[in-house]
């Protein structure tokens, strides 16, 4: 498949550029989508990839596995820095799922048809995100024989678990946003997933995506109840998105100290997670745009989109940044603002200032056009932005903590090997997991990129629209 | 001839299946369909035809008050969990809060609200579109197989009261049908 020309993506409002370059029609569409799921001889590159990542995974495994051995201590975690690269990791991997959300769910209820092309492959890097998000609160609790406490079953102790406690909203908030993220995503899957079953030629893939179809055959009767479906799971998982990452900052925000007590927190980590995720999708997409030839379908116009929303995203996050020493200052209050001025000249000020260039500074760069359309601009900043967002984190959970009320508990925190594993190890998690998904499953939501584009209003007239708006 | 489902056809009509080639001659065919009467039928499309609910005459969905009953329900159970765990169960006194303290329940409310509400739009839509539905006799039709790729049906049953061989057909044929073909139940 040849490359198309890519055309002005300058958009007055009534004359946007098209989402779908190319003259691309239905079947090639159906084509080009479904390509990797039909191959018929692997890819090297493919079978490279995830050997990589399946070592990575092991790394994780051992990792994981002596922890439980040993014991918390092989983190370089101690008091006061009882919190350091888990619930840092934690918070990384959770924020970067919003995006996907973001993407798949507000976004629709905004109408913005431009997110047919990402959504389906931000969604799945939500759900591999919030999975390996979700590994760390299981294992970095001291007795992990007792995770099982958290859950509200009952017990011959007679004991339920802390309801007032931000921790036990997190289990509740990140189960219920894996669970709703993976049954959206499985739904917007299922019409596509009967594409496949469709053009299958082995008698394996027929039954297995037969099965996995439900025997979807495309009836509009089915669709009126599947379009409604779509848009109340789009209308949940908004607050849903929101609420778990409000529920996340909580487990700061309702703690006595300073720099983590601050109502700022809950819409300051919304943003930041919008923000991050979004870079990750960038990162992901600019690969697999390449390496699967959609570039009739995920534009620049879609780069632009993106780019504009990191910026907006980032520039809420400085502007938090600020808010937060302004407060501090004006507050009166000692503590705050000596937890503020330690994090800007203290020990870890080599993490406060990468922190602010990658999240502040370098994201404005996406206010010239030029930047935004180029490609390995976006993909460099994009990665500047997920290290930046990893340190807002590390230093947020750090900083308060290795300082507070007690000078003569201050130390100074290091990771250790295992910190470092760990989380090098969660990163072959998530790429094993993404190595299957554009494997065995279409990476771009074939039906909606059709349902968004012109030949599919039924009001459609040769070459010239009425009222189809990109 | 047998369906790709594996079952072999039996002798009896289950309809008739009418092939299009575009959304937008498939949402006029279907005013015809509807204006002409019929009840038992249906269209299939590879994306949904925004307006083809009108166009073939079909009521509202039901599935918001599904999910609006399991959201209440997930809401009022979880709420009513937390107060029996806080009040009665196994009240705990954290710097001196009241055991009831609503507030503080809120996210874990919120958040059991949104799962079984989810499970009522997942499960409710399945169950209304009667899915999973493995065999369906108009997967007899080999040309039906690219419905999930480029092309538009309309099928009319044969149960249907209006129903006559002819007459159905050349009311298709008339709304511009390109392919017309009797598949078997």
């Amino acid at each position: 498949m040849h490359r198309a020309a890519e055309i002005d993506v300058v958009e007055p409002v009534d004359k946007r550029a098209p989402l779908v370059l190319g003259g691309e029609t239905f079947r090639s569409i159906t084509d080009s989508v479904c390509a990797p799921v039909e191959w018929q001889k692997t890819p090297m590159a493919w079978w490279i990839v995830l050997l990589l990542s399946a070592s990575l995974l092991g790394v994780l495994g051992i990792s994981v596995g002596y922890l439980f051995w040993e014991g918390v201590g092989i983190w370089g975690l101690a008091q006061p820095v009882s919190w350091a690269w888990d619930i840092t990791n934690f918070v990384f991997w959770v924020g970067i799922g919003h995006a996907g959300t973001l993407i798949s769910a507000i976004l629709f209820l905004f109408r913005q048809k431009w997110r047919t092309s990402v959504n389906r492959f931000a969604e799945a890097m939500t759900i591999f995100a919030v999975l390996c998000a979700g590994l760390y609160p299981a294992i970095h609790v001291g007795r992990v024989w007792a995770i099982y406490w958290v859950f509200p079953i009952p017990n011959q102790m007679g004991a339920w678990p802390n309801f007032r406690s931000p921790l036990l909203w997190d289990v509740f908030a990140v189960s219920t946003y894996l669970t709703v993220s993976a049954l959206f995503w499985y739904v917007g899957l299922i019409p596509d997933l009967a594409t496949i079953r469709d053009r299958a030629t082995s008698a394996v893939k027929k039954l297995a995506y037969g099965i996995a179809a439900l025997g979807w055959r495309g009836s509009s009767r089915h669709w009126q109840h599947y379009e409604r479906a779509y848009l109340i799971l789009a209308g949940m998982s908004t607050p849903l998105v929101l609420s778990v990452h409000t529920i996340v900052s909580f487990d700061f925000a309702v703690s006595q100290l300073p720099g983590w007590h601050t109502t700022i927190f809950p819409p300051y980590f919304v943003a930041g997670a919008i923000f991050s995720g979004f870079a990750m999708v960038i990162n992901l997409m600019i690969i697999a745009r390449w390496l699967f030839k959609l570039h009739n379908l995920v534009t620049m116009r879609h780069f632009e989109n993106m780019a504009k929303i990191i910026l907006l995203t980032g520039s809420i996050v400085g502007y938090a940044y600020a808010m937060e020493f302004f407060v501090a200052w004006y507050s009166g209050n000692p503590y705050e603002l000596f937890a503020f001025i330690n994090r800007a000249t203290g020990p870890y000020a080599w993490a406060y200032w990468t922190m602010v260039t990658c999240n502040v500074v370098i994201p404005q760069l996406f206010w010239f056009k030029k930047v935004r359309t180029n490609l390995a601009a976006l993909f460099i900043i994009s990665i500047f932005v997920n290290i930046g967002m990893w340190f807002e984190r590390f230093v947020i959970i750090v900083t308060s903590l290795h300082r507070d009320f007690l000078p003569s508990s201050w130390m100074y925190f290091s990771p250790t090997i295992w910190d470092v594993l760990t989380f090098l190890g969660s990163w072959g998690l998530f790429f094993f997991m993404f190595c299957l998904f554009v494997r065995f499953l279409p990476m771009v939501a074939i039906s909606e990129v059709k349902g968004v584009m012109p030949e599919a209003n039924p009001h459609y007239s040769g070459n010239h629209t009425k009222g189809a708006k990109a | 001839m047998t369906s790709s489902t594996g079952r072999p056809a039996s002798g009896k009509l289950f309809g008739l299946l009418a092939e299009f080639d575009s959304a937008a001659e498939l949402f006029h065919a279907c005013e015809h369909v509807r204006d002409a009467g019929y009840t038992k039928w249906d269209s299939h499309s590879p994306f949904p035809v925004h307006g083809i609910e009108k166009a073939m005459g079909m009521k509202p969905s039901q599935l918001p008050w599904i999910v609006a009953a399991m959201a209440a329900i997930g809401g009022v159970g979880g709420f009513l969990l937390q107060v029996w765990i806080n009040v009665d169960a196994y009240p705990m006194v954290i710097s001196a809060k009241p055991f009831l303290s609503w507030p503080a329940f809120i996210p874990v409310t919120f958040e059991l609200s949104v799962l079984i509400g989810t499970f009522g739009t997942v499960f409710g839509m399945l169950a209304l579109n009667r899915l999973p539905q493995f065999y369906h006799s108009l997967f007899h039709s080999d040309r039906f197989a690219r419905v999930t790729d480029d092309k538009f049906f309309i099928s009319i049953e044969a149960k249907d009261p209006r129903f006559a061989p002819n007459a159905t057909r050349a009311l298709l044929e008339k709304a511009g049908a390109k392919h017309i073909e009797e598949v078997p139940e």
